[in-house]
């Protein structure tokens, strides 16, 4: 870790809560370590701001090891930044150069209403989920032996693969359409291949689609950009898997 | 007032059955009547909502985060322990049992610890008829792998990713009740205030944090599911967010807190890279199933590692020295967590660290001998018995990214090194509390009504926290204990009627809350709240940290006080109460760290012993090794809050029997 101190240049996005105008800021940051993480560094701007007696930038964030899906923003015009397979505060400083600036703005879609200056609502993720992203199982404990539900390797692991969404929502906010195909085939995805999700699955996909198009998301058009800044790898897999899982239950 | 666990009579293995067969019930046409808050939405949060929901009870449940799916449990990554025996090694409900006492250091209670592992094996058959994609063996049966401190095969993982994949287990058993109606969930609401009514816990005052409106909100039964309090340290593992905050308030109300001083220092984290650090990355435990950990043999070796002359490639094997092995032969990499922290501290104080920087803190956690290993088994399997080494090498390589791509993955983007080319550089970080908030067996606080469920309680971990197990008791206790014992309390409630929150009470909490904001906003200091709670954690990681001593302690209890004073005094919360405020909430958060800190190190002075996780200096063998007093502290410190000042907070004892266990000294060797 050969660490080394850049100077920064910033433009970011001021908003006072949801239906205040907002606009874009210029800050100068010194002395940012290469080994700090992308929300290191704005907790470095925030301390100055802090000590400079102005109100800090609000963003998101929370685990800061790349799995609660807290974290956010758009910087230099990509979901969680340049690189790809990560989010935000797996971004480090060394990928940027000294004297750089750096444009960030909220995630920004018709159904991710911001909140206040880089904090967005995300809530509409868990009312497509309450719309039926679980198998309805009492959670009494009087289940049968987990190995009598036994499920082939490669199913749990792509089963796996699409349960590792972290709910982030860069694949809307990246979306020119603003869809949430995404994330919702993900969740789809995973149950469809499992034994466990099959009882219900003509109901959960119908309804998640549903609450998915009251929630305000576009269509997809296939354009592949969730799948590029998706920090977890999500496949595209996922959306032709939830259309043919769409197509089977309206065709039931 | 006398602790009284209330852990039933009869033998270890009844006790539960027989405990809950005689339980008071609460009819289900009566369960509607009656309404719980819970407040936390990480794995006993959850599963407790859900469960509770389920039963029919009206819930309201609260987390700060914007939605449950991002609670801390969801960064979990090795994995859930359980005695399914599934690999016919000779596991059992008894052997999960005595490994978590002895894992535990003899400081947990018996009955407990045997009622978590008789239910474990029912965790893994919830979750997976939840749909948890598990890992499974070709067969489509499930896999499994091994933990530190345990000589079997009883962890059920889903890569490294198994908290993420239980919590969204648990999220989605929350979701549908709220889809349901059965549990109203409140987002982005933290708990400021605990409200009790004729000494009976009754509600909870709420913050808003998106409107800043605080809230009242009444229940028959409150339960407190709000994670650990490892962020006093400022540097931990634990998610920004987390707090002690709901545990600390209830403590006020009359709660006892026990343990403090039990914090899990976990091995194998990345290092500190410099001042500007905000928290800590563990990389799981798991990981030691495959990695061997060293140093330097030689002291001019590690020198010139740390001055960036040699790289860790260019040892040769005989000049590394591979001290778990050698200390520890039975377990070798696998030793509990607290023990391996320690030696990995033992060697970088003696000079044999290797990280390149002001701390020079670090040891390897080498995979090249696992590649070499399983490269040439895959090779066999494939039946080719006569591999070059290129070919074993990209075998075992790929054979490694099976099994952990995603933490070597996320190492890499941590620290810009491949670990598959070069060692790992870890060194322990702050990481789970088995302190928390006193329960009884029913895991009810000291405060009538009010429960306490996963790592916010104190009960099941004992002095250390065996890997695998902090999953298995958030569970264990939101979807199976919590639904029996609260309904034996709630049992006399179905006559109580709605709770009004125009009690005087409610009124009385609510001014507390306005109160201490309106402090915060008019303090007008000039220093950050951050800057205050770096300031605690540089104390309390030096002198209530890996190892404590008499002095340091009572240095730490004197700074603590001060700094808190200089807090109130001279800190600066900017922005308004009646909006998003990050610097309010954490100026609330900080002025509790500050009192429990204090009280930690209070809790550490006063056990003059090392045991687990609490290490005293004064108290070890010639080998460096924890030396207990059982004679004089089998007990769990329970503290009773006594006014402002926490010098006053008076200890009480909670006497463990071991009438099961015969104990003995920890030996792992």
């Amino acid at each position: 870790m050969a660490s080394k101190s850049i100077n920064i240049n910033l433009k970011v996005w001021r908003q006072k809560n949801a239906k205040a105008n907002g606009a874009m800021e210029t800050y100068k940051l010194d002395d940012v370590s290469t080994d700090s993480s992308f929300l290191e560094m704005l907790d470095q701007l925030n301390e100055q701001l802090v000590t400079e007696k102005k109100e800090p930038v609000a963003f998101d964030h929370d685990c800061r090891e790349g799995i609660c899906g807290m974290c956010s923003l758009f910087i230099n015009g990509r979901a969680h930044g340049p690189e790809t397979g990560i989010t935000t505060c797996q971004l480090h400083m060394r990928s940027f150069k000294d004297g750089d600036t750096i444009y960030i703005e909220p995630w920004r879609s018709k159904a991710f209403p911001v909140v206040k200056d880089l904090v967005v609502d995300r809530s509409a993720f868990d009312r497509i989920q309450q719309a039926g992203g679980f198998v309805s199982v009492n959670t009494s404990g009087n289940t049968i032996d987990a190995n009598s539900i036994p499920v082939p390797k490669q199913d749990a692991d792509k089963a796996f693969e699409a349960a590792a969404c972290i709910g982030c929502g860069a694949c809307v906010a990246t979306c020119k359409n603003g869809s949430a195909m995404l994330f919702v085939g993900a969740k789809v995805s995973q149950y469809a291949l499992l034994p466990q999700g099959q009882v219900e699955a003509t109901d959960r996909v119908m309804n998640m689609v549903r609450q998915m198009d009251e929630e305000g998301f576009g269509n997809c058009t296939n354009t592949g950009a969730c799948e590029i800044e998706c920090p977890k790898g999500i496949s595209l897999e996922n959306i032709a898997r939830m259309n043919r899982e769409f197509l089977k239950a309206s065709t039931k | 007032m006398k602790l009284d666990s209330k852990i039933p009579e009869g033998p270890l293995a009844q006790k539960w059955t027989e405990h809950k067969n005689h339980l008071k019930l609460v009819a289900p046409n009566n369960r509607p009547k009656i309404d719980i808050i819970v407040v936390g939405t990480g794995l006993a949060g959850a599963s407790a909502a859900a469960s509770l929901g389920e039963m029919g009870y009206n819930v309201k449940a609260f987390c700060f985060q914007d939605s449950p799916r991002r609670a801390h449990s969801i960064a979990a990554q090795g994995g859930i322990n359980a005695a399914k025996n599934y690999q016919n090694d000779g596991d059992s409900t008894y052997r999960l049992f005595y490994d978590t006492i002895k894992g535990g250091d003899y400081r947990a209670r018996e009955a407990n610890v045997h009622r978590l592992a008789e239910v474990s094996g029912n965790i893994i058959d919830q979750c997976v008829a939840q749909g948890v994609p598990f890992a499974r063996e070709y067969g489509g049966t499930l896999d499994n792998r091994s933990f530190g401190g345990v000589q079997v095969k009883r962890t059920f993982y889903a890569a490294g990713q198994t908290g993420q994949q239980l919590l969204l287990g648990a999220y989605s058993a929350l979701s549908r009740q709220i889809g349901l109606g059965r549990v109203k969930m409140y987002n982005r609401h933290e708990m400021l205030d605990l409200v009790k009514v004729d000494g009976k816990a009754r509600g909870i005052i709420a913050r808003n944090l998106i409107t800043g409106e605080i809230e009242r909100h009444s229940a028959h039964a409150v339960v407190i599911a709000s994670g650990g309090y490892g962020n006093v340290y400022f540097l931990s593992t634990n998610a920004m967010g987390s707090n002690v905050t709901a545990s600390w308030k209830i403590h006020k109300q009359g709660a006892h807190f026990a343990n403090p001083c039990y914090v899990q220092i976990h091995p194998t984290c990345i290092p500190v890279h410099g001042t500007n650090q905000s928290k800590l990355t563990l990389m799981s435990e798991s990981l030691r199933n495959s990695g061997r950990i060293w140093v330097p043999k030689k002291k001019e070796d590690a020198e010139a590692i740390r001055a960036g002359k040699l790289k860790p490639t260019q040892i040769a094997e005989e000049d590394r020295d591979y001290y778990l092995e050698r200390r520890y032969p039975a377990f070798g990499n696998l030793v509990p967590r607290d023990v391996a922290s320690r030696a990995a501290k033992e060697r970088c104080d003696a000079g044999f660290g290797i990280e390149n920087n002001a701390t020079g803190e670090g040891v390897y956690l080498d995979f090249s001998s696992e590649i070499k290993n399983k490269g040439k088994e895959v090779a066999y399997a494939h039946g080719n018995h006569n591999p070059s080494e290129e070919e074993i090498i990209k075998l075992g390589k790929q054979w490694i990214e099976e099994k952990y791509g995603n933490l070597f993955q996320m190492y890499q983007k941590i620290t810009d090194e491949n670990p598959y080319e070069t060692p790992m550089k870890i060194y322990p970080a702050v990481h789970y509390t088995m302190g928390g908030v006193w329960v009884d067996y029913n895991l009810q606080s000291s405060i009538p009504g009010c429960f306490v469920a996963g790592e916010a309680n104190f009960s099941d971990h004992g002095a250390n926290r065996l890997g695998a197990s902090a999953l298995m008791q958030g569970l264990a206790d939101g979807y199976f204990v919590l639904p029996y014992t609260i309904s034996n309390y709630l049992a006399e409630e179905i006559r109580t009627g709605k709770i009004s929150t125009d009690l005087p009470e409610f009124l009385e909490a609510e001014k507390r809350v306005k109160d201490q904001i309106g402090k915060f906003l008019n303090n007008n200091g000039s220093r950050s709240v951050d800057h205050f709670h770096k300031e605690l954690g540089n104390i309390m990681w030096n002198k209530v940290g890996m190892a404590r001593n008499e002095q340091g302690l009572k240095e730490a209890i004197d700074q603590i006080a001060k700094l808190r004073e200089e807090f109130h005094k001279d800190v600066y919360v900017p922005g308004s109460a009646d909006e998003l405020n990050p610097e309010l909430e954490k100026a609330f958060r900080v002025a509790d760290f500050l009192e429990l800190g204090q009280l930690m190190a209070m809790d550490a002075l006063q056990r003059k012993e090392s045991c687990g996780g609490h290490f005293r200096d004064e108290y070890q063998d010639a080998e460096g090794e924890t030396l207990r007093d059982d004679e004089h502290f089998s007990f769990v410190g329970a503290w009773e809050y006594k006014g402002e000042d926490i010098n006053q907070e008076q200890l009480h004892k909670e006497e463990l029997k071991y009438e099961f266990i015969k104990i003995a000294a920890r030996n792992y060797k």
